[in-house]
């Protein structure tokens, strides 16, 4: 899978609390949630995101609750592809279940400045910073994960009978 | 290659002989869990599958205990969603108000969990079961959805940290302080993708209590789970509570861990989580005078018995500081009645506190004790995140039930022994 889009980037430890804060959480409406992503912790993300979008970020992207909300949030904000140093494992294994595409990349994200276009290539393994010409590589995910992302998450594996 | 206890259980439950660090596996469940926040996204992605029902109903359980009793009009609508679901899929163990309880606190002290199961829960405390010797861990909506319908979830098999604990608790000293100092000493990062498996002698002098908060707070240092060795504490709990026959798996002498960490609980001290990490992990010569203008004693980590006697013991015949809202949340309805019964809850009213039917409420900022912007609690809950329980410009100071009991009489941040 290829994606393309201009990078939004915060910090480390950015938790599912500021990326989506519970007192949204009485609603699992997607739409709704999009609208208040990031609210606690960067008040003009939902103005400026655009389709696309890429957000890059420290180590322990996602640590706290384990709510879906949160990969969801992100998702249908428009947001294509997350890259972090490292991300806390609830959401790393919601994101892979919802299909929000996700991966780890430390030199990438230090090599990657606010607003910079960037083209993520996961299937090779290559991240290229469109505006300053840098590139980076990662790994492939493990055959299990992408059998699972292939199939469009695990809902839909699970339809297909491809997990049992 | 020798396995830690999680690796045994893991295997055990993928019908392997052996698994290794990094190896993904489809494992089957012995109990699967989610609450009024998360069942509902778990149930829409149920429908999608189209299954005639849940894989097992007995081994499926839903708690209402995020925004119970309901705050407002889409919460009712979210509780009544669950409540629809586990009727029509005549699920056996449906906690709705006036039997639920903070579900980390209720599962094990109504027997659902045993030492040796395997767990998922829809929410990241999940991880706390492992007091009892089993696998559980902290999982999203769609794997809830999944593992209701087949009963098994995907795992990449863990390697782990070993605490070997030695030594005493000292006097107002709790699992609490335990898992702030770990925590303060690891990062919230420093256990990732791991286990944290706790054995030694000071097993010995840790309650039921301690060990169920300690390892409720293993995600908070990034941890898949926290699992104690099972000894006859855990063993005459299981028995107490009526729960499964246990299967006990113990480390192998050549399991391989990635660290040993040594914790010498006689040398812990009275702890405190500063804003906005639970890593800021600060005793009492390391601050000085904090104000505060709430306590929170409760949640999962800390509403147990043991946490209220603790309390009660420190604020019995004081009144709290003038200006700052105590409230206290038993996490479940049996520990409600046995407060009062031994006449905890007259002690908390006495002093100015207030009593809360069993919630989760203020822990993530739900309702029940929302911050204004500028100020500061003292809470026995789990997370210091920004905005956590309330506005961003809120502060959230993490400590144990006696530490907040003694910041309760004073108005500041005071240690139990200073009291």
């Amino acid at each position: 899978m290829k994606y393309t889009g201009n990078v939004i980037k915060y910090g480390d430890n950015v938790d599912t609390d500021v990326i989506i804060p519970a007192r949204y959480l009485n609603t699992s409406d997607h739409k709704e949630l999009a609208s208040h992503c990031m609210e606690d912790l960067d008040k003009t993300f939902v103005s400026r995101v655009q389709a696309g979008d890429i957000i890059t970020a420290g180590q322990n992207f996602g640590c706290g609750s384990s709510r879906e909300h949160a990969p969801i949030a992100i998702k249908a904000s428009g947001v294509s592809l997350v890259i972090a140093k490292s991300f806390a494992r609830i959401f790393y294994r919601n994101s892979i279940n919802i299909g929000l595409a996700i991966v780890e990349c430390p030199e990438a994200v230090d090599g990657i400045g606010e607003g910079d276009k960037v083209e993520a290539d996961l299937d090779n393994g290559i991240i290229k910073n469109l505006t300053t010409g840098a590139e980076f590589k990662t790994e492939p995910f493990p055959e299990f994960v992408q059998k699972i992302i292939e199939n469009g998450g695990l809902i839909q594996s699970i339809a297909d009978g491809v997990i049992k | 290659m020798g396995m830690t206890m999680t690796q045994k259980i893991l295997a055990a439950h993928a019908g392997l002989e052996s698994v290794q660090a990094g190896q993904l596996i489809l494992a089957k469940l012995d109990l699967v869990l989610g609450n009024d926040i998360t069942s509902p996204v778990a149930i829409k992605e149920f429908a999608k599958l189209n299954k005639e029902g849940v894989f097992d109903k007995d081994k499926v359980t839903m708690v209402m205990d995020h925004f119970a009793p309901n705050k407002d009009i889409k919460a009712a609508e979210q509780c009544k969603m669950c409540r629809d679901f586990c009727g029509a899929n005549e699920v056996t163990h449906f906690y709705d108000v006036g039997e639920m309880g903070i579900e980390h606190a209720l599962l094990p002290e109504k027997g659902l969990v045993s030492a040796g199961y395997a767990v998922i829960g829809a929410d990241s405390h999940t991880c706390t079961y492992g007091a009892l010797g089993a696998f559980s861990t902290g999982v999203g909506s769609t794997d809830m959805a999944c593992g209701m319908a087949i009963g098994k979830a995907w795992f990449k098999v863990p390697s782990a940290i070993k605490f070997n604990l030695t030594g005493k608790l000292r006097k107002y000293v709790s699992g609490k302080d335990v898992i702030l100092h770990i925590i303060g000493k690891i990062g919230v990062d420093g256990a990732l993708y791991r286990s944290m498996e706790f054995t030694g002698e000071g097993l010995s002098s840790l309650s039921m209590a301690d060990r169920l908060c300690i390892a409720n707070m293993a995600i908070e240092a990034g941890a898949k789970n926290g699992i104690f060795e099972v000894d006859d504490i855990t063993l005459d709990y299981i028995k107490a509570h009526n729960g499964a026959e246990p299967q006990i798996f113990r480390a192998d002498d050549d399991a391989q861990y990635d660290e040993v960490i040594d914790i010498n609980l006689s040398e812990i001290e009275p702890t405190v989580s500063f804003p906005h990490l639970p890593e800021n992990a600060k005793t009492f010569d390391q601050f000085g005078d904090i104000e505060i203008q709430q306590v929170v004693i409760g949640s999962c980590t800390n509403g147990r018995l043991e946490d209220l006697q603790e309390a009660a013991e420190i604020m019995k015949g004081k009144k709290c500081a003038k200006g700052v809202r105590v409230i206290v949340i038993p996490a479940t309805q049996q520990i409600y009645l046995d407060a009062m019964e031994q006449g905890l809850l007259k002690i908390f009213i006495e002093s100015g506190a207030v009593v809360s039917t069993p919630t989760c409420g203020p822990c993530l900022g739900g309702y029940m004790g929302i911050l204004a912007a500028g100020e500061r609690a003292v809470a026995t809950t789990n997370r210091n995140f920004v905005g956590r329980m309330g506005h961003v410009d809120s502060e959230i100071y993490l400590a144990s039930p006696a530490t907040a009991a003694a910041s309760a009489i004073t108005g500041k941040i005071t240690s139990p022994w200073n009291i």
